[in-house]
């Protein structure tokens, strides 16, 4: 118990004199988090849009319990393909992407983009499904009775942001693996915490930890407030 | 007299039931014509119809003298909408709700009109209001006005007044019946209330099982129907 108040005061002492390592890493870490989050909403929202609006797609049987058992993928198993991929042998490794942000990024997308699909596609089919014929009735095109139902699940669909953004940038296993937690380079948040840990600097690994939870619930406060001016609870 | 819409043997299947079976239907330009029948009739699935948002399984539909397909023109199909039993509000500012049918022709927003609208159907104050928060006969006069401001040249009614109360059904009659004579919309409404239909309409039809059993001018449909069928269902006999 004394460690760990000891550990809390040293962690604010850390945290106020802000040094530059510390700007690095949590620079690093929300970059790679925000890259991955835009890169999973560009290709997501529209698929999950689509597989939410359209019953009979072709595929669509086989498509949804893939992207349902995406959603629940081990982040270190796709840490651990994408390192197959990208390493010297794999078929991607003359992007020479292992051991960088780059590759970081391709790992977390790929964790993000089921869960952007999966949740995006709940939230369109929350919709009454008699809204689209009343859209249509109105003279809408199928292109903007897509676009308008999808703008009506916008509550349901920031959920699926915020879903991604947590599972991303709380994320160890894949970027420990891809990343390599190299200082400097590939360190974040999550492998600065791990390493910090065991080398037994639980102050430093607290103040990283703390820094952690404010990214995060700052971040929601603001999706928060999005949801609330959209009209949700 | 020239006709908005001619149906010849249009038959609409869901699967192997026939819900639409219609030998021949004219609905005059600038005419209100009211449908009556039992739920289930095939009501419905007739407005869908009227406003391309199906297409028959048999027959032909012809909106103005062009066979209404797929490949009806953008510009005639947005000539027709439809104010449905439930609102269908969006989760948006009524005024909002009020614009779509503009946003969606992309001829901007005319606000003079979307207030003019807000202010005929009593929403004036309302006009920032979440939709959502809006009694049953308000987002049904969200939806009226909706519909209007667009300037329809066809009016589609499905049960628009089915679950409200005396006031609004007035009003909302009111609406529709004076747009009709200024403007000249054609309107189609479809009630299962036969007053509602002598109150509003040119002609009436009975449906029943989808068939039309009887279209006559309106006061001589009530007051000399032919049809046996439309003599039980007008003395308020269960007919299907």
């Amino acid at each position: 118990m004394e460690t760990l108040g000891r550990a809390f005061g040293d962690a604010l002492q850390l945290l106020w004199n802000m040094d530059s390592d510390l700007f690095e890493i949590v620079g690093l870490t929300l970059q790679v988090t925000l890259v991955a989050l835009a890169i999973a909403l560009v290709l997501g929202i529209p698929i999950g849009a689509a597989l939410g609006l359209t019953k009979h797609l072709p595929g669509r049987a086989f498509v949804v319990p893939l992207i349902y058992t995406g959603m629940g993928l081990p982040p270190v198993t796709v840490g651990l393909f994408t390192y197959l991929f990208l390493s010297n042998q794999g078929p991607l490794g003359s992007l020479g992407w292992l051991f960088t942000p780059a590759g970081m990024i391709v790992a977390q997308t790929i964790i993000a983009f089921p869960l952007v699909v999966g949740l995006t596609m709940a939230a369109v089919q929350g919709v009454d499904p008699d809204l689209p014929i009343q859209i249509r009735a109105l003279g809408a095109t199928r292109c903007q009775v897509a676009l308008t139902t999808l703008v009506e699940s916008r509550i349901g669909v920031t959920a699926a942001v915020v879903a991604a953004y947590g599972s991303i940038i709380s994320e160890v296993g894949a970027v420990m693996l891809v990343g390599g937690n190299i200082e400097g380079e590939t360190r974040v948040l999550t492998t600065a915490i791990v390493l910090e840990t065991r080398k037994g600097n639980f102050a430093l690994a607290l103040a990283l930890g703390i820094i952690l939870l404010a990214l995060a619930f700052l971040t929601n406060l603001i999706f928060h407030r999005l949801q609330v001016r959209q009209g949700g609870p | 007299m020239t006709n908005t819409y001619t149906l010849s043997n249009v038959r609409q299947r869901y699967s192997e039931r026939c819900v639409v079976d219609i030998e021949s239907l004219d609905v005059r330009a600038g005419e209100i014509l009211g449908i009556v029948g039992p739920s289930g009739a095939g009501k419905s699935t007739l407005l869908r119809l009227l406003n391309f948002l199906e297409m028959p399984s048999e027959g032909k539909v012809t909106y103005r003298g062009d066979p209404a397909t797929p490949d009806l023109p953008l510009a005639l199909k947005r000539e027709v909408t439809t104010v449905f039993q439930r609102p269908m509000l969006l989760r948006r500012s009524v005024a909002a709700n009020v614009r779509i049918g503009q946003r969606i022709r992309g001829s901007g927003p005319d606000d003079d009109a979307v207030a003019q609208w807000l202010d005929r159907l009593g929403l004036a104050d309302l006009a920032d209001a979440p939709a959502r928060t809006l009694s049953a006969g308000e987002a049904q006069r969200v939806a009226l006005a909706r519909a209007l401001v667009v300037e329809p040249s066809v009016l589609l009614l499905d049960e628009p007044t089915g679950n409200l109360d005396p006031y609004n059904v007035g009003l909302i009659e009111d609406i529709v019946r004076s747009d009709n004579r200024k403007r000249g919309t054609t309107v189609v409404a479809v009630t299962h209330d036969p007053f509602q239909a002598r109150r509003i309409a040119d002609r009436t039809g009975l449906m029943i099982s989808g068939r039309m059993v009887e279209t006559a001018d309106t006061e001589s449909f009530f007051t000399d129907p032919q049809r046996p069928e439309t003599i039980a269902f007008l003395r308020g006999d269960l007919v299907y």
